[in-house]
């Protein structure tokens, strides 16, 4: 076995060392738990030297390095509304390393950062060695093995309307471990009707997923525990749970209503 | 295997080091430097029996590789006091209880100096989110939030003092 | 910590200083300043690093080992096969005559459990080692499993442990233990009422937060020193000196740090294989489960299952109680055929019962080995118990507290083991228990006392 590190000094030089086998490490809480386990010599970059952890806060829109931490989020004042998420991410030690671009690749159960800003509908800025591109996080994540031989260089989405953003972890030890279920809403209200849901659930399939049976049934709507409870019998409607350490695929989809009509009903 | 120099500094001291590329600081500390106070339960960031301080903040020496510590700052068990000094934390733990088998003490307390450096009044939740990613199978949480609550209590009486 | 002297005052001495006083623990400062030193707290050069070769089946048979290609991997010293181990089938317990020995230190015909060890490979590093272990070859005829205590017991089902011939410890030329005392049937057929309950646990995981290990270093003059987490030092020294066929003065085992053990750590696995490495190779070797190992191959505590048939009076006294309790060995003894007589000691739980039935079987199946971890045997049972206890009050409309105080033994009771009672306690605890939730008890229970049964 051997492991080489290197620190990329552009981004798009790092694409071409991802094309021979190569591997970014971010905060390296995964890819290092592998290391200790596997015997596969690899190539890693790291972009410690690429500037990507700066929060940027313009105009309601935030942009986020792929190299901030979740301790970094949690600290930033202006980022309140993620704190809960970025503290539901392992323990202290955990967030001082994990990064948000490594969560993005994250595999279930992990990945809570990553359903939270599904729900804001991120976009993903990434370069492939040729050019920077933009992708919205949906796309991002349908290929996100493929999109592994790219540099993510920054998440940025616009900041949620205040009390327009719900999230809920579900985990079997209090405080923090890997999700059982994980939920994250953004439930606009106009003019009385919610407009424009977005609900986006953890742990619930092979990567965060859109439930949009559920953000379809809340369109248009007056919020009101009947349209909750409509709601929350679709809202596992289009995931694929596994079966892991931590819960069953039946419990999943068994505990995800309950959870979902609490979070809003709250 | 090849070596790659890193230095850094390591409870306080100048550590100029040849690591192997790819070992973790764990692996460092504990089989290149003999600082056996920092612990390995899972080389998977599970336990936190690894944890050191690097910058003033908690990481997972198993999931952290020597390599990228250059220039940085690490504080193990081993700096926490000097010789035959105890931190008020390390007191707390021996008069409280709080360490049984005493293998996840060191990841404990120093998890717990990270809160407290920071936070020096901390609450109870604060202390319980401050050890979550800390396992203990033995002594049980409750002796070690106490402790920590104790030590903090402890620590801020004499700043008091001084106002 | 409050130390009543109130009871059974003029019964006992009332001379101890120590209880009910704390103290520091004498070895909390080698704790809080890193400086205990557990087994892993050493480094010795030339030390070599042992992986094992596990099994990826719950049941199979070995056709074939080729360790051919894990034996060029860069930096790989030995790899040792069950041949090299010159007394490959034991079993822990045959220090206290528990028979037969029906455990191979390296698995050669067969493979009984997911994880069992087959080949162990020495390396100069855990990579290479983990490495070539990888790359040894092992065909296996798949045979069926079994994985349920009853299901093993049926006439046809696979047989797991040969050594035993079937899925059942042997106890004196019985099938089970067992306790027999008075008649159950004629006491359930006058018993106003008769409750029969099942329950079941799940094996447990002791998971200590250091995982097991241990290191062998090649001494002088053909001696062999083992740095152990081991809980059980002795147990550990007479076996590997069975196993090889060594006289013990050459084996010396240094231990008795342990990073949380729950009789997780008495098991003799790592060291036996470790020592033999050692004195084939000449150098140290370091043997650890990794935590995937200790979760997947380490004895957890036993499941079991529990039928317990009571007949009660309306009154409250229980008549009969009717046991029929299966240990999970998993495949090999190890504490279980143990464990198993101390589940048939502890029944019927601590209560007066006149009537007395209970057989405790230990089953062998293709689950991991279970073994001890804090009160094997009786944790499980007392919880069934305990349980039953409670629906049992709740059915005849008595409260549960003053229910135990009623059925519980009494100095001078004769207990379903033909022992009687010595040193009773349970209704003074069952007494201060109720103090303390300010639970109301009636004056009758009140008054009780251990030391005899009121009229
Ligand atoms: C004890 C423990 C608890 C955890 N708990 C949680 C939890 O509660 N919730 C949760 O979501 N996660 C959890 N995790 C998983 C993990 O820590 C986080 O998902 C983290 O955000 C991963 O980021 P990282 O920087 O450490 O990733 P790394 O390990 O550095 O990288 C992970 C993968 O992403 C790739 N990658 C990283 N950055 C980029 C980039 N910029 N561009 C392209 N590819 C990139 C890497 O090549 C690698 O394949 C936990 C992990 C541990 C060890
Ligand atoms: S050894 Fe690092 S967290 Fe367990
Ligand atoms: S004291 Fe043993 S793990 Fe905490």
């Amino acid at each position: 076995m051997s492991v080489t590190l290197s620190a990329a000094k552009q981004a798009r030089l790092v694409p071409a060392v991802q094309a021979k086998g190569g591997r970014i490490i971010a905060g390296g809480t995964l890819i290092v738990a592998d290391l200790n386990y596997g015997a596969d010599s690899v190539a890693l970059i790291t972009l410690d030297r690429l500037g990507f952890d700066k929060i940027a806060v313009k105009g309601g829109k935030v942009t986020l390095g792929a190299m901030v931490t979740m301790a970094a989020v949690a600290r930033d004042r202006r980022l309140k509304f993620l704190h809960p998420v970025a503290n539901s991410i392992g323990g202290p030690a955990v967030r001082a390393m994990a990064t948000i671009g490594g969560n993005l690749f994250a595999p279930a159960p992990y990945g809570d950062m990553t359903a939270a800003l599904l729900t804001l509908d991120a976009e993903i800025t990434l370069h492939d060695g040729k050019a920077t591109r933009k992708l919205p996080i949906e796309t991002f994540l349908a290929q996100r093995r493929k999109l592994q031989k790219h540099c993510v260089v920054s998440i940025s989405f616009a900041a949620p309307s205040a009390g327009t953003f719900h999230y809920v972890k579900v985990v079997r030890r209090k405080p923090v471990s890997a999700s059982v279920v994980t939920i994250a809403a953004v439930i606009p209200q106009k003019a009385g009707k919610i407009k424009d849901a977005r609900i986006a659930l953890g742990a619930m399939a092979a990567n965060a997923i859109r439930a949009r049976k559920a953000e379809a049934a809340l369109e248009g709507r007056k919020l009101g525990n009947d349209i909750i409870a409509t709601a929350a019998k679709l809202i596992a409607a289009e995931a694929s749970p596994a079966d892991d350490a931590y819960a069953t695929a039946w419990y999943r989809r068994e505990i995800a209503p309950v959870h979902f009509v609490r979070l809003l009903a709250a | 295997m090849t070596k790659v120099p890193v230095e850094f500094t390591l409870n306080t001291r100048e550590q100029n080091e040849f690591v192997e590329t790819g070992s973790t600081l764990l692996s460092a500390l504990r089989d290149r430097l003999g600082l056996y106070g920092t612990k390995a339960g899972c080389h998977q960031g599970t336990c936190g029996a690894c944890t050191v301080i690097i910058d003033g903040e908690p990481h997972l020496s198993c999931l952290t590789l020597a390599e990228r510590c250059q220039g940085k700052d690490v504080t193990t068990l081993e700096g926490l006091a000097p010789a035959g000094a105890l931190h008020p934390l390390q007191q707390a733990f021996m008069d409280g209880f709080a360490a049984q088998c005493g293998f996840c003490t060191p990841g404990m307390i120093l998890a717990a100096k990270c809160l407290l450096d920071r936070n020096p009044d901390p609450t109870r939740d604060e202390v319980v989110d401050a050890i979550s990613g800390n396992i203990c199978r033995c002594t049980g949480y409750e002796p070690i939030i106490a402790a920590i609550l104790t030590a903090a209590q402890g620590m801020r009486k004499p700043a008091r003092k001084r106002a | 910590m409050e130390y009543r002297k109130d009871y059974f005052t003029g019964t006992q001495t009332q001379d101890l200083t120590e209880v009910g006083v704390t103290r520091q623990r004498s070895d909390v400062l080698g704790h809080v300043t890193g400086k205990t030193q557990y087994y892993a707290d050493r480094q010795f050069a030339g030390l070599l690093h042992l992986k094992m070769v596990r099994s990826p089946h719950h049941h199979a048979r070995i056709k074939s080992i080729d360790v051919a290609k894990a034996l060029k991997v860069p930096g790989v010293v030995r790899i040792l096969t069950a041949k090299d181990v010159p007394q490959n089938i034991y079993t822990i317990l045959c220090l206290i005559q528990v028979e037969p020995n029906d455990e191979p230190v390296l698995a050669f015909d067969k493979v009984r459990f997911k994880g069992e060890q087959i080949v162990a490979v020495l390396a100069e590093s855990e990579a290479a080692a983990r490495d070539a272990a990888a790359k040894v070859k092992i065909v296996y005829e798949v045979l069926p499993a079994v994985f349920d205590v009853e299901e093993a017991l049926k006439p046809g089902a696979p047989l797991v442990n040969e050594y035993h011939g079937r899925n059942y410890f042997t106890y004196e030329g019985h099938h089970c233990r067992r306790v027999r005392y008075g008649d159950v049937e004629r006491a359930f057929a006058k018993a106003d009422h008769v409750v029969e309950e099942m329950y079941q646990s799940s094996p447990i995981e002791h998971a200590p937060t250091e995982t097991t290990g241990c290191i062998v270093v090649p001494d002088q003059n053909d001696r062999y020193t083992c740095y152990s987490n081991t809980q059980a030092l002795y147990f550990t020294l007479d076996n590997t000196a069975l196993i090889l066929n060594s006289p013990f003065q050459k084996l010396r085992l240094v231990g008795g740090t342990v990073g949380g053990g729950f009789g997780g750590k008495v098991d003799v696995i790592t060291e036996p294989i470790a020592f033999l490495a050692a004195m084939l190779t000449k150098r140290p070797v370091k043997y650890e489960y990794s935590r995937e190992e200790e979760m997947q191959v380490s004895s957890p505590r036993a499941a079991e299952r529990i039928y317990i048939k009571d007949g009660l009076m309306k009154d409250g006294r229980i008549t009969a109680r009717k046991v029929t309790l299966y240990v999970d060995a998993g495949a090999y003894s190890r504490h279980s055929p143990y464990g198993t007589t101390k589940a048939a000691a502890h029944m019927p739980g601590p209560y007066t019962i006149p009537n007395v039935w209970v057989d405790c079987h230990c089953v062998y199946t293709n689950r991991t080995p279970s073994s001890a971890m804090r009160g094997f045997g009786v944790t499980i049972g007392d919880f069934a118990l305990e349980v039953q206890m409670d629906k049992l009050a709740r059915l005849i409309g008595m409260d549960p507290m003053e229910f135990r105080i009623l059925n519980a033994y009494r100095d001078g009771d004769m207990k379903a083991h033909q022992k009687q009672v010595e040193g009773a306690a349970l209704v003074e605890c069952v007494q201060a228990a109720a103090d303390l939730a300010r639970w109301p008890l009636c004056d009758r229970s009140k008054t009780a006392s251990s030391l005899k049964r009121e009229v």
